[in-house]
């Protein structure tokens, strides 16, 4: 399972909450542990995303496959913040940064993308005056998170085909097919988005 | 390659159920899908001289169908022509000369309407399926198009749920897309476009990426729908039951007949007898 189209179904509280309400929520409580300093923030945010876990009936391991991708950087970044402001602040950087992945996890894994999609639909509606399309803006949000697991594939096809030529390490041999195979894969999306009626 | 037609029995009417009937859709989808007057009967697909070019190359050239039987399979040689004759009956190629109309209307100067009448499923599911789950996949087909009421979203997930258990994919509803097989894939690319309710169907080499059994089931499906089908594909086996096969070469419909002769002619023009 990859940290995209992860929802979980579950019948839950936060399951059933709008998604532009948790959406608010994520933003308001991002903001607000960003901008109080002091192990409180951080305290309290594992808190609220315990309760959150409980409450929509999650599994460690759903909130590990959130996180997971960060197993590299976090070692990184607390490395140069400890160097930079000592091993506190470093600390307490990085528990907020995984704490808020955490907590923005559990929205994908209690909404839908589409209830996602509809709620930023909505909430781009008044936009509509400067010449915005919500509907194009939804769309290309859904496409973007549909893409992500299909370029990897191309892009572990590619790399495959390089090992069976023995040119691993030829940046040239994994680029230029990779960029060749995207495109041909946005001609072909084009080309069904047409069939399905999006132009209409 | 010379030209071979022979006089065909006329194909079962197209409103005449064959089992595998897709789920009751809602009102709007109906409504579009009644584009060509009547929601009983063939649809005519006509081509009138129609040549297409693309860049210099001419991909078809002074083709004359009209197709009205209930199953149309379409083989030919790789580039020649096939493939865009079959984007040609949804208007996703529009002939450079000649025309096209389905159910009476124009693919290049009516292409939404056409659209509702005619889905199109392509070779690769991964490039058609839009959404990142097996539902919401479905769901999208039945977003509200230009100048129609949204639907009820319980209304919306009731047609995606019965959509779903239909082609036995209820099971993945909320799984992401990219975790399905192939079969299933392609089975929910199928499905995203049938429930639109179309009345004619259009699939380009649906079979190619799959195994035996996926093709099998695939054509299957396909020869078990209540709607006209028009596909192209290499599986000749599979065109058996058929009611028209066209056999097209150098951009032009060079065999035209019952799957027997059609596809014997075929494998004899490609020296695979």
């Amino acid at each position: 399972m990859t940290l995209l189209g992860a929802y979980v179904p579950r019948d839950s509280v936060v399951h059933r909450a709008p998604a532009g309400a948790k959406l608010v929520a994520l933003l308001a409580v991002s903001v607000a542990v960003l901008a109080v300093p002091g192990p409180w923030a951080v305290t309290s945010l594992a808190a609220l995303l315990l309760a959150v876990t409980l409450a929509a009936r999650l599994r460690p391991r759903h909130l590990w496959q959130q996180v997971r991708p960060l197993r590299f950087a976090v070692p990184v970044l607390f490395a140069l913040q400890w160097w930079s402001l000592g091993p506190e602040r470093a600390a307490l950087l990085c528990a907020r940064l995984v704490l808020l992945v955490a907590l923005a996890g559990t929205l994908t894994l209690t909404t839908r993308t589409s209830d996602v999609l509809d709620a930023l639909t909505a909430a781009t509606r008044p936009l509509r005056v400067v010449g915005v399309r919500p509907d194009r803006v939804a769309l290309v949000l859904a496409l973007t998170v549909r893409s992500i697991p299909v370029l990897v594939a191309l892009s572990d096809d590619v790399r495959a085909a390089q090992r069976a030529r023995g040119r691993e390490r030829d940046v040239r041999a994994y680029a230029v097919p990779l960029v060749v195979g995207t495109l041909r894969r946005a001609d072909a999306l084009g080309e069904a988005l047409r069939a399905r009626g999006v132009d209409d | 390659m010379a030209l071979f037609r022979r006089s065909r029995p006329a194909g079962r009417p197209a409103g005449a159920a064959t089992g595998g009937a897709s789920p009751s859709a809602p009102s709007h989808v109906a409504a579009a899908a009644t584009a060509d007057t009547t929601d009983a009967g063939p649809v005519v697909v006509r081509l009138d001289d129609v040549h297409v070019t693309l860049g210099e190359r001419e991909v078809l050239r002074g083709v004359d169908l009209e197709l009205t039987e209930q199953r149309v399979g379409v083989v030919g040689a790789n580039g020649s022509g096939k493939s865009t004759l079959a984007r040609l009956l949804n208007g996703l190629v529009l002939p450079t000369r000649g025309r096209v109309t389905v159910g009476g209307l124009d693919t290049a100067r009516e292409g939404a309407a056409v659209r509702r009448l005619v889905g199109f499923v392509f070779t690769d599911p991964d490039a058609q399926i839009v959404m990142p789950t097996v539902a919401e996949d479905v769901a999208y087909s039945l977003r509200p198009r230009r100048g129609e009421p949204a639907l009820d979203p319980e209304e919306r997930d009731a047609v995606v749920h019965a959509a779903l258990v239909e082609r036995g994919l209820a099971d993945h509803a909320d799984h992401p897309a990219h975790l399905l097989s192939g079969g299933q894939k392609q089975l929910l690319a199928i499905t995203s476009v049938l429930v639109t309710r179309p009345r004619v169907l259009v699939a380009d080499e649906p079979t190619t990426l799959l195994d035996l059994r996926n093709a099998r089931a695939v054509h299957a499906l396909l020869r078990g729908l209540e709607q006209q089908v028009v596909v192209v594909t290499h599986d000749l086996d599979l065109l058996d039951g058929y009611d028209r096969v066209l056999v097209v070469d150098g951009g032009r419909v060079v065999a035209d007949d019952e799957p027997g002769p059609a596809v014997a002619w075929y494998r004899r023009a490609m020296g695979a007898s």
